[in-house]
């Protein structure tokens, strides 16, 4: 039954299409004198006609018919579509069927004029706007969004009630209402639009709106006509230097006189020495030299121009308006409306935004910082060479992905070989260096900071001082994108999940595992754990080796959104120090906490002063300064004995 | 007669091989035998082994190990370095506007000056900063003004809270880090990451880069030698006294009842002003001052310097800083043959900073007199036999192979 009902409908849908083939081409004939010599005034129901035939080549005429390719051959009188062929023309008949090929010479083309192709163009857009592939009516609608006129607005209103693709409907309502709030005749239709998008915060809305309140200032000594948005207050809304710039291109004044101007003019009058009465070497000032410009101007050597006193004079003679370029004050105060109510939904998101940005920031900072959390806050060793564990890690995901072409898969080796790495170079410093300079830390700051330099410039010879390239997965490329504000990466997203990790792996590592109990005894008090059977130096190097492991994981997750170079670690050592700082030292909550103090704080001053990062990280620096006065322990002090006093 | 006090031995001899040194170069420069440019580095050199002392006397000497010092260097630099830029760039205004026809009005001159500074970081107009800069003696009092003023707010706050140790470090260096990311931006009135240049030129002087350069040099070796005088006599007495049992052991000394603040206070403020001067010394000698030359890591160089000279020795900080700066400009230069080993060859442009880091790390451990301990040789000097102990329980405080007997 059911295939039968198929079938029924699939031959309904079907059978009209040979009889609509011949439709377009019986218009035509029926309209012959029309079309071939068109008035913009009579030819409209013609196009609507054909427009509205159903017929698949109804499009293909209107089109050639305004590029001028509808043609008449001589011979017969008969009308075909045109395309251009080698050295003649291929010709199509009206009903579709190929008509061979002809000379231009043999042809006549029609010639409408620009009111009439204006028209067709018209009825092209419904006609696209209901073809019956559902990429066509995309693109057209695509086109109408951007460069929107007047025009589209019929056939956009006529396309909507023929729309089955519910998407596409809901598009094709969307952009009517932002067409009819731009071009509609009807002021009342224009405010119904502006109203009915409440607080969207759609670009395009945006798009639409601005262009509406948008504003000229101009100089009139009475009220001017139109749309006036509002007085200007001279001085205060607008600068006196623009206010009588606007008057000298308004004619109203003459131009100020620039000093270029005026050294020029008076050097041209210069004669015996004097000018304008005013000897040479008295024209080291400005006085002087307005003196003498004036003697000039009253004898008439050189043109009038305003000084500064005429300058206002004229100024206080006229007032300053802001006019809207819309005529229509209804429209510009609901628009204005709308563009309040946006500008508070926007302001919204865009915090929400900023405390992405702020998270995601805070985990870098996280990650950056765990290593030293467990070096430097666990052990108490400062070590400069962090930062170049950070390199070393970005540095072995570089070279895993030199050897391992899949981008996924040399990712996931490159993290267990940068730990590898970086626990295996942790451990030998300890060994060497760190270990015969426990309770020293100054000197173990200036030892590890030999290492630093010694391994910075290591990794500069033999990488280069380029950036290397460290390539992200292409799952991890793009962003999660809520609207059209509100986004993240999805690599930032990564990079939380994987401080997320983190900071669980170092709780059960510390607070439910043998090593952890070990590490926190031998911090706390060596010579008690080593009478209980723990070997302190094992621990110690374990400890170490795990610091420095994790800074080498980190450099892999840092690497993929930073450009990897030997001084990658280096901009991240000073900020790593003052997250482990601010937070409290020994306090893995503390570095979370630091982070996402600093994380967000930087994000903050950034967002007041998008253009300077410099800024915000001078002013995080000392705001961490003036912090650490209040609470020289960081946020979360350790108390009692875990302090280590 | 009490110079020639055996405690005063070193100074008397330190000071005697410097006008030797500075003869020596003087005469070899009038013959024609060193080249200028040898003669501005030999110049620079003594200003590095000027903020070198004062790094002792912070570190070596108060046990604070400053990390931010280079900071200080940097701004008197910049200081001085307004006036030169400015008072030369006038010269220059003055000179086209006087091809022009008209005698230059005051407003002309100061508009073509701040074109002529701001122009490449697209301002046109002087910062408030530049107020002073028309003036020699202003601008010279901001050389000893904004560092100290610096030092004394920052050390305030710091020791007030009782930041001590490595966490004073650290935030001496965050310290040096914002001011050097403050001056890379454009806004900042001093040009941005262009810095300061043409500063060799001296405004009103007509004599060569040859007379200057030697001019320079006998400046800086006078205020070496002064500022090794004067610091001398600090820590050899009771002043210095107080000082090495802050760095060994503060919280004795605070129970006796000295102001330890007071004291951390005002050495950190005068070696500021030491470095400061020094950097106002140095860079027109260098030429050209721009943010990065107060990175964080040349506070960490001058800590390195001591540190190889040996530290809590005057001598030994200029003679660290000299060795190493001469020969990282040497090995630097490009003039040290490679070595081909075959299989690679060490190029040591390249391979300098890591036998540097090698060294000094080498030098922490084993050989913590640095320098110096050659000298404590020749003259007899024994370490403490302290068991191993450190002189004292702050981070600061000198271990038993430092310390003199």
């Amino acid at each position: 039954m059911r295939l039968t009902a198929l079938l029924v409908a699939a031959l309904c849908w079907l059978a009209p299409l040979p009889s609509l083939a011949q439709e377009a081409a019986r218009i035509v004939a029926e309209n012959r004198a029309q079309i071939e010599k068109p008035s913009r005034q009579t030819i409209g129901p013609v196009i609507a006609e054909l427009a509205g035939s159903g017929d698949a080549m109804a499009d293909d005429i209107l089109s050639a018919w305004a590029d001028r390719r509808l043609v008449i051959r001589k011979s017969d009188g008969a009308m075909f579509v045109a395309a251009a062929e080698g050295e003649g023309l291929a010709l199509t008949a009206l009903d579709g069927t190929p008509a061979g090929t002809a000379a231009s010479g043999d042809l006549t083309e029609l010639k409408p004029n620009a009111g009439v192709r204006r028209l067709i163009a018209t009825a092209l857009v419904q006609f696209t706007l209901s073809d019956p592939d559902p990429s066509q009516r995309q693109a057209a609608l695509a086109s109408i969004a951007q460069d929107p006129t007047a025009d589209a607005l019929e056939p956009l209103r006529a396309a909507i009630a023929t729309e089955t693709d519910p998407a596409l409907k809901a598009r094709k309502q969307r952009l009517e209402r932002l067409l009819t709030l731009r071009f509609d005749p009807s002021s009342a239709a224009r405010v119904a639009a502006i109203d009915s998008f409440g607080a969207d915060i759609g670009l395009d809305l945006r798009g639409a709106l601005n262009p509406l309140v948008a504003t000229t200032r101009i100089a009139s000594a009475t009220p001017p006509e139109g749309n006036v948005a509002r007085e200007l207050r001279l001085g205060t809304d607008i600068p006196e230097d623009e206010a009588y710039a606007l008057l000298v291109a308004a004619n109203l004044a003459p131009a100020r006189l620039t000093l270029e101007e005026q050294r020029a003019a008076l050097l041209a009058n210069l004669q015996d020495g004097m000018v304008g009465g005013v000897p040479l070497a008295e024209l080291d000032s400005q006085a002087a030299r307005d003196r003498a410009y004036t003697a000039l101007e009253a004898s008439g050597a050189v043109p009038v121009a305003a000084t500064d006193g005429e300058a206002r004079a004229v100024l206080a003679t006229v007032k300053f308006y802001e006019v809207h370029a819309e005529p229509d004050p209804a429209v510009t105060s609901a628009a204005q409306a709308a563009l309040d109510r946006i500008g508070t939904a926007v302001g919204v998101m865009q915090t929400a935004d900023l405390g992405l940005d702020a998270l995601s920031l805070a985990s870098i900072y996280f990650l950056a910082a765990i290593g030293l959390a467990i070096t430097f806050g666990v052990m108490g060793v400062i070590n400069m060479a962090h930062g170049e564990f950070i390199t070393i890690g970005a540095y072995t995901g570089f070279v895993v992905q030199l050897f391992v072409p899949d981008l996924t898969l040399s990712i996931l080796i490159a993290l267990p070989l940068a730990f590898a790495v970086t626990f295996g170079g942790g451990v030998a410093m300890e060994r060497l260096v760190i270990r015969h300079l426990y309770k020293r830390p100054l000197e173990t700051l200036l030892a590890t900071f030999g290492i630093s330099i010694a391994l910075q410039q290591i990794l500069k010879n033999v990488f280069g001082t380029q950036a290397r390239p460290l390539t992200s997965p292409a799952w991890l490329d793009g962003a999660w994108v809520l609207n059209d504000v509100v986004s993240i990466s999805y690599i930032r997203i990564a990079i939380f999940v994987l401080a997320l990790v983190f900071l669980a792996f170092f709780l059960w590592l510390m607070k439910r595992t043998r090593l952890g109990l070990e590490v926190r005894a031998v911090t706390q008090n060596p010579t008690m754990a080593a009478s209980m059977g723990i070997n302190p130096d094992r621990i110690n190097m374990l400890t170490f080796g795990l610091g420095s492991g994790i800074a080498g994981i980190a450099g892999v997750a840092i690497g993929l959104f930073a450009k990897v170079t030997s001084e990658l670690g280096t901009d991240y050592i000073v900020q790593s120090f003052m997250t482990v700082v601010v937070g409290g030292v020994g306090s893995i909550w503390g570095t979370l906490a630091g982070a996402t103090m600093i994380g967000s704080f930087q994000k903050v001053i950034e967002f007041f002063n998008p253009s300077n990062t410099l800024a915000a990280q001078t002013y995080m620096i000392l705001f961490i300064i003036l912090f650490i006065q209040f609470r020289p322990r960081g946020i979360i002090a350790l108390r009692g004995r875990a302090a280590g006093d | 007669m009490t110079l020639l006090q055996p405690r005063h031995r070193s100074a008397l001899i330190f000071i005697a091989c410097l006008a030797v040194f500075t003869i020596a170069v003087t005469i070899a420069a009038q013959f024609g035998l060193v080249s200028t440019s040898f003669v501005k580095t030999l110049g620079k050199t003594l200003c590095l082994c000027l903020a070198a002392l004062a790094m002792d006397l912070i570190w070596g000497y108060a046990g604070i190990l400053s990390l931010g010092h280079m900071a200080f260097f940097a701004l008197g630099g910049y200081m001085i370095g307004m006036w030169l830029m400015y008072a030369r760039t006038e010269e220059i205004v003055v000179a086209s506007l006087l091809n022009g026809g008209l005698p230059a009005t005051p407003e002309e001159i100061s508009q073509g000056i701040a074109t002529q500074i701001f122009g490449v970081v697209g301002a046109s107009d002087l910062p408030a900063i530049w107020s002073f800069a028309y003036s020699l003696p202003l601008q010279l009092a901001l050389v000893v003004l904004v560092p100290g003023v610096l030092a004394l707010v920052f050390g305030w706050l710091a020791f007030r809270s009782r930041v001590t140790g490595v966490y004073l470090s650290i935030l001496t260096q965050a310290m040096t880090l914002a001011l050097a990311l403050y001056l890379f931006q454009n806004d900042s009135g001093l040009r941005g990451n262009n810095g300061l240049s043409g500063l060799q030129n001296l405004p009103g002087v007509t004599a060569s880069q040859d007379a200057v350069s030697l001019w320079f040099f006998w400046a800086s070796a006078a205020a070496l030698a002064v500022a090794y005088l004067t610091l001398h006599a600090i820590v050899s007495g009771k002043f210095g006294s107080v000082i090495r049992a802050i760095r060994d052991d503060e919280a004795r000394v605070r129970f006796l009842g000295y102001s330890v603040e007071g004291y951390k206070l005002f050495v950190f403020t005068l070696t500021a002003v030491i470095c400061a001067l020094a950097g106002a010394l140095y860079y027109p000698q260098a030429g050209i001052i721009n943010p990065a030359e107060l990175a964080p890591i040349a506070s960490i160089y001058l800590a390195v310097w001591v540190a190889i000279g040996g530290r809590g020795r005057l001598y030994g900080a200029v003679i660290g800083a000299a060795i190493v700066s001469l020969l990282s400009s040497w090995f630097t230069g490009g003039r040290v043959p490679s070595i081909p080993l075959g299989f690679a060859t060490i190029n040591w442009v390249d391979w300098w900073l890591v036998l540097l880091g090698l060294t000094f790390v080498c030098v922490t451990l084993f050989a913590p007199k640095g320098i110096g301990g050659l000298f404590d040789r020749f003259a007899g000097v024994h370490a403490p036999d302290r068991k191993g102990a450190p002189l004292g329980p702050d981070q600061g405080s000198l271990m038993e192979q430092e310390a003199k007997e």
